[in-house]
């Protein structure tokens, strides 16, 4: 009877303690699934400081109402009287401007004593370089006329100071004027848009800091339109839903790029080619002046609050990585450029235009066929800020796919974190004799050797090269291409990020990564196979042990 | 206590309450541990991966905490005497399990209070307390740890290498469950042992005895 009362008293605390164990289990998972309030505890620090003083009722960022203002009294005849009228108070201005990338499209700060940048020195797969296609490229350039080689980089009334302060976005640069605005009504043929004169007297009297449309207006529709360049920023950046960009959204926090992109005297952090955006992670309470390019600029290093397993992953994984589980996830974006296809002519031999399953453009004769995907999950490198480019100088091997832009860095570099980037294909015309890539003259009047006129590779790179003072042989061929850019806006809500599983797991979404050891992904191989081995081998050896006792007691006759 | 003849069996109180507890405790924490363990190794797909990285840490540490009320229960108790290694009629185990077991042969060592262990549980059990187990618990520990190494002066380990011994480590607990089981059914009926682990009482053959040397002294 005692013995029977022992027996029921350990069966009750086995079971007790099996439940026990089985409830925290289930918490400590529950915990993992879904944080308590995550809104609340994932706050970063010094939001609350910060939304009060930018967003407290009756909060000013200026003392100025530009529209009261004498100087801009007067009906102006052209952008640049505007600037000048700019420049009579803001009298530094122009000198800020005229040392900043964006005014030169050329850096001096990368090291090695040269410059870098975009004319004449780097060259990419969308519209190939801009050398000889000024007219048409420098509808994104801040300033007015850099219609060739002749434009004075040193004259301040060429500055445009209202495409990033125009705060009533009616201002507009027309597609191929060289910067200006059209003087008349003009229909552009391209997109059939009409682009009017703009009202100076009222875009001055209500000049702004940019906002997110002034920064768009060429930085959503770099490479020739919406959709084609970065991947992460398209005209839905504009005017974003918290799902689309959590800080961005404009319903809610609303930033405007100038919220990270620090700008000090019209210098907006950033990187620039090989110099990284940061170069450390420092957060504003390690340096309150320190531009608040980074994520850890506000979130700190261990920004998760309620999982401490994420934050272990903070010094290898960028932000980026889990929380843009893809990008485009609007509008779709240009994932590859084959201009070999381009000159086709339709039945009445005229150039002409198609659309794809997304409404994207598919071809054009001008440019080739396109390729356009939404909703891409991005590919990942190791990334220490900086990337190095490909010159229009360099050779090529033209039997592999030519890479005009790589991020840097590897799992041994302490400043190294996985990184997601949009991979742009292409196919481009290169020198065959000499293996350079090539600049073709794209753009140009009807009666002129550009592409776009006459169809007519050989005539375009020819004067391209000529024009960008490089030797070319006469012989092109078409080249694979590769350019990268990093993603790191269409940051998602806390629900969406990457699920653990989709990089710990066989078909890792970081299946390429190479020097880190990862538990899920990295399981295959010896250890495993002599692990299953053993198994196998000592149920096969119990289970013959097992056949052989039940022959020996039926021999027996049990 | 009175031996209960019958069939020529006697019952004998063999387990105590602690070490069945602990028994089975730790038989579900084993199986916890080995099934999420599997899943972080992304060789079976159950709770995902974050939930099975959460329950795998947190059996893990539970385990770190108990294993220590084992050795303190082990050394205070005397108990630990049962896990002396010996040779001595080792050979003669072997060849019961190899032969014996087959021709219906009586076991060279049957168990009693003092001696619950043959010369090749003893080995087994060494082997799985102070060397499989501790292992599984430092690689473990380790791994869990990564982030800190630097702060910690853990050097000249990589953590591809500390999760392969974690690995082999889980594959070798889970080979000796399987011989484990089976050797259960080994008793004079097929769930016997089994019934004894729960009950603390083992079933066994009358006129056996236990030479003096096997025997635990207090």
């Amino acid at each position: 009877m005692h013995r029977t009362r022992k027996t029921w008293g350990l069966a009750v605390l086995v079971v007790g303690l099996a439940g026990l164990l089985a409830l925290g289990t289930a918490l400590a998972s529950s915990m993992a699934q879904a944080p308590a309030t995550p809104e609340e505890k994932d706050k970063a620090p010094g939001r609350a400081m910060a939304q009060h003083s930018v967003m407290a009722p009756g909060a000013r960022w200026t003392t100025v109402d530009h529209s009261k203002l004498e100087a801009l009294q007067k009906d102006f005849a052209a952008p640049e009287e505007v600037t000048i009228a700019c420049l009579s108070c803001h009298a530094l201005a122009a000198d800020q401007i005229q040392h900043t990338i964006h005014w030169t499209w050329l850096v001096d700060k990368v090291g090695d004593g040269k410059t870098m940048g975009k004319i004449g020195k780097t060259i990419n797969n969308f519209c190939i370089a801009v050398p000889s296609n000024e007219p048409r490229c420098t509808s994104c350039h801040i300033g007015y006329g850099w219609k060739d080689k002749s434009f004075d980089f040193t004259n301040k009334s060429k500055i445009d100071c209202l495409v990033c302060h125009d705060s009533t976005h009616t201002y507009e640069k027309y597609p191929t004027k060289a910067g200006y605005p059209v003087t008349e009504p003009t229909v552009f043929p391209e997109n059939g848009k009409t682009y009017l004169p703009p009202d100076y007297k009222k875009v001055a009297g209500a000049v702004a800091r940019p906002d997110r449309i002034n920064c768009g207006t060429c930085h959503f529709y770099g490479g020739g339109g919406d959709m084609v360049k970065h991947g992460d920023l398209d005209s839905s950046i504009g005017k974003p839903g918290k799902s689309l960009d959590v800080h961005m959204d404009a319903e809610g926090l609303n930033f405007a790029c100038q919220r990270c992109h620090t700008t000090k005297q019209h210098e907006i952090a950033g990187r620039l080619y090989s110099v990284p955006a940061s170069q450390e992670r420092l957060s504003l309470t390690d340096a309150d002046l320190a531009s608040k390019i980074a994520c850890e600029s506000c979130h700190g290093t261990s920004p998760h609050k309620t999982n401490a397993k994420a934050n272990d992953h903070v010094d290898k994984v960028a932000c980026q990585t889990c929380h843009i589980p893809a990008f485009a996830r609007e509008l779709p974006t240009k994932m590859r450029w084959d201009w070999s296809t381009a000159g086709k002519m339709n039945a009445e031999g005229k150039p002409f235009k198609t659309k794809g399953p997304l409404g994207a453009p598919a071809y054009d004769t001008k440019k080739g066929d396109f390729t356009f995907v939404k909703d891409v999950q991005p590919e990942y490198r190791w990334f220490n800020g900086a990337m190095s480019y490909l010159l229009v100088t360099d050779r090529i091997d033209p039997a592999r796919v030519v890479t005009q832009n790589k991020p840097l860095g590897d799992a041994a570099d302490s400043k190294a974190r996985i990184m997601p980037f949009k991979r742009h294909t292409g196919r481009q015309p290169y020198d065959k004799v000499q293996n350079t890539l090539v600049i073709p003259k794209l753009f140009g009047p009807p009666d002129s050797d550009a592409y776009w006129a006459k169809y007519d590779w050989s005539k375009a790179i020819t004067v391209g090269m000529k024009y960008a003072d490089l030797p070319y042989s006469g012989e092109y061929g078409f080249v694979e291409t590769e350019y990268f850019f990093p993603i790191t806006h269409m940051v998602a809500p806390a629900k969406n990020v990457v699920a653990c599983g989709e990089c710990h797991s066989r078909q890792s979404r970081l299946k390429d990564i190479t020097g880190v050891y990862m538990p899920g992904r990295d399981g295959g191989g010896t250890v495993t196979l002599i692990g299953w081995m053993a198994v196998v081998g000592s149920a096969a050896g119990v289970g013959v042990h097992g056949i052989m006792r039940a022959a020996s007691r039926k021999r027996k006759g049990e | 206590m009175n031996a209960n003849h019958q069939n020529g069996l006697r019952k004998v109180y063999l387990y105590t309450r602690y070490e069945r507890f602990w028994h089975w405790f730790q038989a579900a924490m084993i199986l916890v541990l080995l099934v999420t363990g599997l899943e972080i190794h992304g060789s079976l797909r159950l709770l995902g991966f974050q939930r099975a990285v959460t329950v795998h840490n947190f059996l893990g540490l539970t385990w770190l905490a108990s294993f220590a009320f084992f050795i303190f229960w082990v050394f205070t108790t005397g108990e630990w005497k049962q896990y002396v290694p010996t040779t001595r009629k080792l050979l003669e185990v072997v060849r019961y399990y190899t032969v014996g077991i087959f021709t219906g042969q009586p076991h060279p060592c049957p168990k009693t209070p003092e001696a619950k262990h043959n010369p090749l549980q003893r080995l087994a059990y060494l082997a799985l307390a102070a060397l499989l187990l501790p292992l599984q618990m430092a690689t473990g520990l380790l791994y869990w740890m990564y982030n800190s190494w630097a702060e910690l002066g853990v050097k000249g380990m990589t953590l591809s290498s500390v999760a392969a011994l974690h690995v082999l480590g889980g594959f070798a607990i889970l080979s000796f469950l399987i011989v484990h089981i089976y050797m259960t059914t080994t008793g004079h009926t097929l769930m016997a042992h089994i019934k004894a682990m729960f009950t603390g009482w083992e079933d066994i053959p009358t006129g056996e005895r236990t030479d003096e040397w096997e025997k635990r002294v207090a």
